[in-house]
């Protein structure tokens, strides 16, 4: 069953075009990594299917639900089954490690107080952060802060989870850690996962599919063999991180 | 000579441009302003789930700006005693001088003192500071949680300086009316008892509730102004740094305009 569905997107900012005939199906409980240069317009195509972009032309889909042009309410129907899992983190500065993994329940108050600790003490547990429990983020390293990040995103029991860079600004060992998470996110909960980054390691780690991102579409789609024995010039030379080929720094 | 009047107007029509530009932006911005304030309001059903953030935000426009709200008080109060005081001596009247102080104090200058003080101090915070969020994609994941930021961060900073704004303009005025007691009595010989005799004489009830009424607004506008431009903030760091910039001049306007026709209402 086809989750997220990306049906030829086209968008630019300004004369700059990021998307041009952007096409991708991902499968339920998939893990599809898109690779690409830097700037080149990964993280626009993941925040097209939370609904933070609209498209200039195109339809994006999310289990069927056209969400470019979804009215506010179902829109927020979407989100609550969706996670992301932004580059920075944003995590809220003032609040603690806790108060901010519990801010999707607190704040709607669905849920008894007791419920929500109980909660937020699970996911912390998940994910080795009990001891950062009264810490605020400025008192955290960059790497817990993604796992920080992550229990927050757990804490609504997501379907589809959207990575924004996790690894990027992290040591090897600790985006290792969050690879790894990524992977038993789908492997113990069934999560499809959206995955954008410029890690090759991390790609190759976290992704069933892969998808290269160059000139607004995705010139080659494969499982991580098929992308790392690629005879496409593109996604070789990014792959290997060649100087000589058609990519030029941007 | 046509090529002369060609260059005048292709500047002409360039400069015509750059004020619909202009124009555009500033309607855009009120607009945006506006609803967001109307939404703010809409939002304070939840005032009560948000009181510990309205208390902390009070705090931070109240309590840490007590230092140089106080400065300010002292001397505004020092120099309107003797600029006005000199010329009353004049007359023989330097012993009015409190009741020049406390009339100019609570009509204009109380409500408008705290306005610069906490646009400059606060409101230029907030704006950094949601400018800040926004750039950090943390707007993004509240709206990705389903939670409002209008609800989460604007409606407790409109209600905390709402709020605050008339008790620093007391504040001001109270600090202003010891400033310049110590100068009608130290350097215009005007005893302590003449001074606050005529201070009393100058306070008039309409004079308190417009003043308070004015605080109140202004604080409505700054908190509103700022929180608009940092939502807007673009483009990294140096978005945060025009949103900021631009939130104190838009917030110094409306305090004036605004200013004004309060006044104008009340006393035209």
């Amino acid at each position: 069953m086809t989750v997220i569905e990306f049906i030829d997107i086209h968008k630019s900012f300004g004369p700059k075009r990021v998307l041009a005939g952007f096409n991708l199906k991902i499968e339920k409980g998939e893990s599809f990594v898109i690779i690409g240069q830097s700037g080149i317009g990964k993280t626009v195509a993941l925040r097209h299917v939370a609904g933070l972009l609209s498209p200039d032309s195109g339809r994006v889909l999310v289990e069927g639900i056209q969400v470019n042009g979804a009215r506010p309410a179902a829109l927020r129907k979407l989100r609550e089954r969706m996670g992301v899992l932004f580059q920075s983190g944003a995590l809220i500065n003032w609040m603690t490690v806790a108060e901010n993994v519990a801010l999707p329940l607190s704040e709607h108050r669905r849920f008894p107080r007791r419920e929500i600790e109980r909660r937020v003490d699970e996911k912390l547990e998940l994910l080795e952060l009990s001891d950062a429990k009264f810490k605020t983020p400025s008192e955290i390293s960059g790497g817990m802060k993604k796992r920080v990040a992550l229990a927050r995103v757990l804490m609504s029991n997501p379907d589809i989870i959207l990575y924004d860079e996790p690894t990027t600004g992290l040591d090897p060992v600790m985006s290792m850690v969050i690879s790894e998470l990524i992977r038993q996110m789908q492997r113990d909960f069934g999560v499809t996962s959206l995955v954008v980054t410029h890690d090759m390691k991390s790609a190759f780690h976290v992704g069933d599919r892969i998808g290269m991102l160059y000139g607004g579409e995705l010139v080659q789609v494969g499982t991580p063999d098929e992308i790392m024995n690629s005879d496409n010039l593109v996604v070789r030379q990014f792959i290997n991180g060649e100087l000589e080929g058609p990519i030029r720094a941007q | 000579m046509n090529e002369k009047g060609a260059g005048a107007g292709n500047r002409f029509s360039a400069m015509l441009e750059m004020i619909g530009a202009g124009l555009i932006e500033f309607l855009d911005q009120a607009g945006y302003t506006m609803l967001l304030l109307a939404r703010s309001f809409y939002y304070l059903k939840d005032a009560p789930s948000k009181a510990r953030e309205i208390v902390t935000q009070m705090y931070f426009a109240g309590v840490k700006t007590l230092t140089v709200c106080s400065l300010v008080g002292v001397f505004t109060g020092m120099i309107l005693a003797l600029q006005t005081g000199i010329e009353l001596q004049n007359f023989g009247m330097q012993y009015q001088t409190g009741r020049l102080i406390i009339a100019s104090m609570t009509r204009e200058m109380g409500p408008f003192m705290a306005a610069i003080i906490l646009t400059a101090s606060v409101g230029s915070a907030m704006a950094a500071e949601i400018g800040t969020m926004k750039v950090y994609d943390e707007i993004d994941a509240l709206e990705m949680m389903s939670i409002s930021p209008v609800k989460f961060l604007v409606m407790p900073r409109v209600t905390a300086l709402a709020a605050i704004m008339p008790v620093v303009s007391v504040y001001i005025i109270v600090l202003a009316c010891l400033g310049g007691a110590v100068v009608a009595n130290s350097i215009l010989h005007v005893s302590f008892n003449v001074y606050i005799k005529h201070l009393y004489k100058g306070i008039h009830f309409k004079a308190i509730y417009v003043g308070l009424l004015k605080a109140f607004i202004f604080g409505i506008i700054i908190s509103g102004v700022s929180c608009a431009f940092g939502l807007r903030a673009e483009s990294g760091e140096l978005g945060v740094g025009h949103a900021t910039r631009s939130s104190v001049v838009a917030s110094f306007l409306m305090v004036l305009i605004f200013g004004y026709f309060i006044t104008a209402l009340f006393y035209g």
